[in-house]
């Protein structure tokens, strides 16, 4: 601070303290505070707004329980919420997507940090990142283009021989899961390509020296040097593919719901906020603890991953 | 257990730069050599092609007598100690160790009770729960000596592993490194640019300037007898004359300067070629009276305690600055500076050499 007002004077200084302040308050605490707050009430006409019947209750967030319908589970049917099954379907999809991050994330960032020659390296990184460019909207559409039934991935592996006949991508989860891969898979490439190449080459080798073959390398010297790094990797993923709206709106069949379509519907489709509200802190909430117990049980600290 | 290794006209080149040139070496088993030289002089670069990180360009590395082209790390009978030691920061004391033993399938009990009997050998014992990070630098040093042991190989490679480590340290795991090489049997190839590492460690020493091997011999050998100026440079101080060498008899030659004629001994095929006399401070002589031969006038202008001996700054008439040590056993009166004196030399001490031996 007094390093801030040495370097850019009192006025500047007190200027960029001002417009974080502004920013935060308004636009992350404001914004929020005022969402939790009316999650608790009901949605009401505007006349009895403030009137006998708008009282705080917890009635919003166990909406999550009603209309039960059936589902069967090797064979043995049981019943369950329809929003809690959504909610159920969000996570474990989220869970697939950061699982699939990570099996295509790992090998190219160990490439890119240990294999690949450095001067190749700013090309390879600009190859990455032009996509980028394009906007969001327009990627998760062109992937719709390519999964698409008469699309040109089917065209090309019908041309190639590698199927008989034309493959329905977009069916389930199967179109959102490739689409919030491929959106987030640079989320968990960079920070393992951090970790990665801070480890020292040496020890690559040697392991490679005593005898370890090339998996075991990776096992025992290389994902444990780099676990925090996958750990923050895995938790950005996660909790933007939980909370992603765009991707699954697009890529989404007649069978997928994403619970962020739910809580999308309560907003604009029945213009009740409130339970809106209520389901967007479920969200929020449950998938903290879920990352929460997660780097518990793979016993990574919190602090590690902030390095 | 322990190999002979083979280097046949090994040449390594990184792009259009030579690093190692034409490497002729021949290392006996249960031999401990050292490859000596300056920083940048291909020493490393030597041991990670007879480890298998690099092929050489041209010629063949044998161990045991089967050529090692094409054969992975992992599949060398060498251990690799690392100038940075690599030691596995994240695994305790005893996994690093048995961690080569890990990979070829060894159950947890054998590995842990090899472990410690290798902690043992290089007494560091009740060490083995601990994390890399509590060790010192030479328990470290130790650890990274019991893993590469730990695999059993025919040859240990040892690239600087004392470099990091303070004075003290390092004399004390000299002896050790020493001791743990006679126990074992293996051979030993020691990479330093310490010139009193390699003399006090070594039974041969190969030294090294700019990809070349300039002499291989036994340190005794290096030291009283060497080939070149380089190497007589890189071992020790010297007291160097330029001259032109004339007839030669037995062995010794005439080499006119411009303090008249001296004498030295001279090698055969160093005949012909531009020659310097090199003369070690130590067989250096000052006395009041002219000495008979390799006589030069001179005055004392500085002297220099260093402890075990004591250095006698010296100028010529012309400028010439000339350095002789004398023993500090109480036997030796040191001169005042400004005394005029003449320093001598016997000719059997002092040899003609031509330059280092480098590409042209
Ligand atoms: N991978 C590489 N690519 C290009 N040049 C290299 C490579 N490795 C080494 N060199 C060059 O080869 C020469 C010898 O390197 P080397 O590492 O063998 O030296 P060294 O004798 O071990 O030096 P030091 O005592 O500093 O460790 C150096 O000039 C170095 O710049
Ligand atoms: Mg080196």
């Amino acid at each position: 601070m007094n390093d801030l007002i040495r370097r850019y004077g009192v006025t500047i200084t007190a200027l960029m303290c001002l417009l974080v302040a502004f920013w935060l308050v308004m636009l992350v605490v404001v914004p929020n505070i005022t969402l939790f707050e009316q999650s608790f009430r009901p949605y009401l006409p505007v006349v009895d707004v403030g009137g006998p019947k708008d009282f705080y209750s917890l009635r919003n967030y166990a909406k999550v329980f009603d209309g039960s319908i059936e589902r069967s589970f090797f064979g043995i049917p049981y019943m369950i919420p329809v929003h809690v099954m959504t909610f159920g379907l969000t996570i474990w999809y989220s869970i697939v997507v950061t699982v699939a991050c990570f099996a295509l994330a790992y090998p190219l960032a160990f490439f890119m940090a240990k294999i690949a020659n450095p001067k190749s390296l700013p090309t390879l990184l600009l190859l990455l990142f032009i996509p980028l460019w394009v906007s969001e909207v327009l990627r998760a559409f062109a992937w719709w283009i390519i999964l698409a039934f008469k699309g040109p991935l089917n065209a090309l592996l019908l041309a190639i021989g590698a199927i008989d006949e034309p493959v329905r991508w977009i069916v389930g989860y199967d179109g959102v899961v490739i689409g919030l891969t491929y959106a987030y898979v640079l989320f968990m490439l960079f920070p393992i390509y951090n970790a990665i190449s801070s480890l020292d080459t040496n020890q690559i080798e040697a392991a490679d020296d005593l005898g370890a073959p090339w998996w075991k390398i990776h096992l025992r010297v290389v994902l444990p040097y780099a676990k925090p790094g996958i750990a923050s990797g895995c938790v950005m993923v996660f909790m933007l593919s939980a909370g992603s709206l765009l991707v699954p709106s697009i890529l989404g069949s007649t069978t997928s719901q994403w619970f962020t379509q739910t809580i999308d519907q309560w907003f604009k489709d029945a213009l009740d906020w409130n339970t809106a509200s209520a389901y967007a802190f479920i969200l929020l909430l449950l998938c903290t603890v879920f990352v929460s117990i997660a780097l518990k049980v793979f016993n990574v600290k919190l602090s590690d991953i902030a390095k | 257990m322990s190999a002979k290794i083979d280097l046949e006209n090994v040449s390594c080149d990184f792009g259009s730069f030579r690093a190692v040139d034409n490497a002729n070496v021949s290392i006996e088993p249960g031999e401990f050599f050292s490859f000596l030289g300056p920083s940048g002089c291909g020493k490393t670069t030597i041991l990670r092609m007879i480890s298998g990180f690099i092929d050489p360009t041209e010629g063949a590395i044998k161990i045991g007598g089967k050529d090692m082209r094409g054969q992975r790390p992992n599949q060398r009978p060498t251990a690799l100690i690392f100038q940075n030691l690599a030691l596995f920061p994240l695994m305790p004391v005893w996994e690093n160790i048995s961690f080569g033993l890990e990979v070829r399938g060894v159950d947890k009990a054998t590995r842990r009770k090899k472990a410690e009997e290798l902690l043992e050998l290089v007494d560091l014992k009740g060490a083995a729960d601990k994390m890399v990070s509590q060790l010192s630098g030479g328990q470290k040093q130790r650890v990274a000596i019991a893993r590469a042991l730990a695999v059993e190989p025919s040859v240990m490679l040892l690239d600087e592993p004392l470099s990091a480590l303070d004075l003290k340290l390092r004399q004390h795991m000299r002896a050790e490194l020493r001791a743990i090489q006679k126990r074992t049997g293996v051979t030993f190839i020691y990479i330093t640019h310490d010139q009193g590492e390699a003399l006090a460690m070594s039974d041969r020493i190969g030294v090294m300037s700019q990809g070349r091997i300039q002499q291989i011999a036994n340190p005794r050998d290096i030291y009283n007898a060497p080939i070149n100026g380089f190497v007589a440079g890189f071992v020790g101080e010297n007291n160097i004359f330029e001259g032109k060498s004339g007839a030669v008899a037995a062995g010794m030659a005439g080499f006119d300067t411009a303090y008249g004629t001296l004498r030295a001994r001279i090698n055969d095929d160093a005949k012909g070629s531009a020659l310097r006399l090199y003369v070690r401070p130590e067989h250096t002589l000052l006395s009041a009276a002219k000495a008979e031969e390799n006589s030069i006038p001179v005055t004392v202008s500085e002297v220099s305690f260093e402890g075990a001996f004591i250095s006698i700054l010296c100028h010529s008439d012309d400028g010439k600055l000339i350095v002789a040590e004398l023993r500090n056993d109480g036997s030796a009166t040191v001169p005042d500076i400004g005394t005029k004196l003449h320093a001598s030399f016997d000719a059997a001490r002092a040899a003609l050499l031509p330059d280092a031996n480098v590409r042209g």
